[in-house]
């Protein structure tokens, strides 16, 4: 088995927090610029979604 | 099947299988057969997640599902978009950073050997037994197709499924997803709008949506706090939380699909692409399932929809029994169509009173109609004891087969196979990996070179793809099969969570403590699902909280903690 290198070693075990320089990087989107906001975006979709699956029940049932 | 049905099928699959081949010729380097091409961008890397989790399972049984129960199943992946948030938050730049094949092999990184093979091997249990379910999908399609027993076309799709695999390897699923994504997508659209326009023409739409949401085919979100209640709001956002956690986070065959973006941005955004589309795809295809279910409420359906195992039956019934119950289930239907026209008619000139009656009358019809239908389903098991009783599976392959146009059939036919061979692929390539990886390099040859490894890994795909074959061939389903994939991986899936999310974020506890905790709580799960009467979706979070509240007593009890670092040499 291949030896572990170092980063990957001073990575194991490490907390989430530690993987923070990743979310820096940028999302390429030209209006989600941070990934904080794609993940809120994400989260709007699914609660139109929700909500439309809702007024979908409510109506024909 | 026409004529041109089979030069449209044969043509789309040859052609797929070809072009992978011809672009994965010649790999015999480890990482690109198992990861893929490390250059790939997120728009492949989405298609790819999302086709490897929509198999023919999806384009098959879920319009049955749709057909069957309406929509509630769409709940099921209401937790989805957290999870794969929390995975590209957290799990994704953990795997990136380790540069690992395997999911697994992070958990021998963090703990030590033994967990890292516990993980691998409830991971090859349960995706073995998914194997041996999904391999049901093509086999249906063939039979279904040709008339063929169902016991002949698994063995023959599964070999089918092998040769694809094991020639082209992960790259090649990856390289014909998108295509194969497109003519599945091509043709579910096409299904649904040929479905709409096959339905009376003095029903609007409106009054086809009146129709399926009178016979409760529409209640797409149910709140109940009933445990019971297969899929609820709750059972779907926290269960279905977990089940996706799982499924995405440490699934080999998922992990494998995302860990091998060109950078962290790709394998985000291809997840994030998976969060925003994957609940409106199920969607679609779950009303198409009610869609068809209204479509038959006008046309007569066959009283099963295994016709192949029913005429096969009705041939050997001496005693008349189905031929009975055929003619029973014909009776009530036009009773049935003629109380809906009525109810229509109702609704139409405002007549509530009218309307509500002709209603109730309509559904106390359908609760008659599937009463016979259970009948037969029985006679049917009961005439040969190989035939599923559950016959929803076959309803939109035979909606396809009797009432799509020619040419149309062939897309459609085409597109199941295709979806069939992607995520087959993927997942005996998951298998088949994680067994060289995990077991075979891990444990019985760590030195030998990439091509030696990439023959193993091979070896192991084939022989993955006749377990398949051979669960498929003893297995007695009662479940339809997109529920049955969920129960399997929610009895298995939380655990597997659960020793990821203590590697995370319980830097205290030790590789022991984990271990026993995992198996503690596998077992716990057992007991549980054999003995309690709740959604299934539960057990995603019953496994993962008792495994982390199982490690945290042991470790506590056990007295001392192991750093990290010092577990990694034994790994």
């Amino acid at each position: 088995m291949k030896p572990l290198d170092v980063n990957a070693t001073s990575a194991v075990g490490a907390s989430p927090g530690t993987t923070g320089a990743n979310d820096s990087e940028t999302t390429g989107l030209p209006w989600l610029d941070t990934w904080r906001g794609v993940y809120v975006f994400v989260l709007g979709c699914f609660i139109v979604w929700v909500g439309l699956f809702v007024a979908l029940t409510v109506i024909f049932s | 099947m026409s004529p041109l049905d089979f030069v449209v099928l044969i043509g789309s699959m040859v052609g797929i299988a070809v072009y992978g081949i011809w672009r994965t010729r010649g790999y015999r380097n480890l990482s690109t057969y198992l990861k893929g091409d490390p250059n790939v961008r997120w728009a492949a890397i989405g298609i790819s997640v999302m086709a490897t989790q929509a198999s023919a399972i999806t384009f098959i049984s879920t319009p049955g599902q749709g057909y069957q129960d309406g929509l509630g199943f769409v709940q099921n992946y209401f937790g989805m978009p957290l999870a794969l948030i929390i995975i590209a938050a957290v799990f994704l730049p953990m795997y990136r950073h380790l540069n690992v094949y395997t999911a697994y092999e992070f958990l021998g990184r963090r703990f030590d050997a033994k967990t890292r093979l516990l993980g691998a091997a409830l991971f090859l249990l349960q995706r073995g037994l998914a194997a041996g379910i999904t391999i049901y999908a093509p086999a249906i399609i063939l039979s279904t197709m040709l008339g063929w027993r169902l016991d002949l076309t698994i063995v023959l799709s599964g070999l089918l499924v092998i040769i694809y695999t094991v020639t082209g390897g992960s790259e090649a699923v990856t390289l014909t997803q998108k295509y194969q994504l497109a003519v599945i997508f091509g043709g579910m659209v096409t299904a649904f709008i040929v479905l709409l326009a096959k339905l009376p023409a003095n029903l609007a739409f409106t009054d086809a949506l009146t129709v399926a949401g009178g016979f409760k085919k529409l209640q797409a979100v149910d709140f109940s706090l009933d445990v019971k209640r297969r899929y609820t709001f709750w059972s779907g956002l926290l269960g279905g939380l977990f089940l996706s956690l799982s499924y995405f986070g440490t699934d080999q065959s998922q992990v494998q699909r995302y860990i091998s973006g060109a950078s962290l941005r790709e394998s985000r955004l291809g997840l994030m692409f998976n969060a925003v589309f994957k609940i409106p795809m199920q969607f679609f295809i779950l009303l198409l399932g009610a869609l068809v279910f209204v479509f038959y409420q006008f046309e007569r359906p066959p009283v099963f929809f295994n016709e192949i195992a029913w005429k096969q039956a009705v041939e050997h019934d001496s005693g008349g029994r189905l031929l009975s119950l055929d003619q029973q289930f014909a009776a009530i239907h036009a009773q049935k169509q003629q109380l809906i026209h009525t109810w229509l008619d109702a609704k139409h000139v405002g007549n509530r009173k009218a309307e509500a009656e002709a209603r109730a009358e309509a559904v106390a019809a359908l609760d008659r109609s599937e009463s016979v239908r259970a009948e037969a389903g029985k006679a049917l098991v009961a005439a040969d004891p190989g035939v599923k009783s559950n016959d929803s599976d076959y309803v939109f392959i035979t909606f396809v087969l009797d009432h799509l146009p020619h040419g149309v059939i062939g897309l459609l036919v085409a597109a199941f196979f295709a979806a069939a061979l992607s995520s087959k692929a993927a997942e005996l390539n998951a298998l088949g990996s994680t067994t060289t990886i995990d077991f075979y390099r891990h444990v019985l040859k760590r030195e030998a070179t990439d091509a030696h490894y990439v023959a193993a890994s091979k070896w192991f795909t084939f022989l993955w793809g006749l377990v398949a074959i051979a669960f498929a061939l003893f297995a007695n389903l009662v479940e339809n099969l997109i529920q049955a994939v969920n129960i399997v991986g929610s009895v298995f899936y939380g655990v597997v969570l659960a020793l990821f999310l203590v590697a995370f974020f319980l830097r205290s506890i030790s590789g022991t403590a984990v271990f026993w905790a995992a198996l503690a709580a596998q077992t716990l799960v057992f007991v549980l699902y054999f003995s309690l009467d709740i959604s299934y979706l539960w057990y995603n979070f019953i496994g993962c909280a008792a495994c982390v509240l199982f490690s945290l007593l042991l470790q506590a009890v056990h007295g001392h903690t192991v750093k990290p670092a010092e577990a990694l040499p034994g790994s």
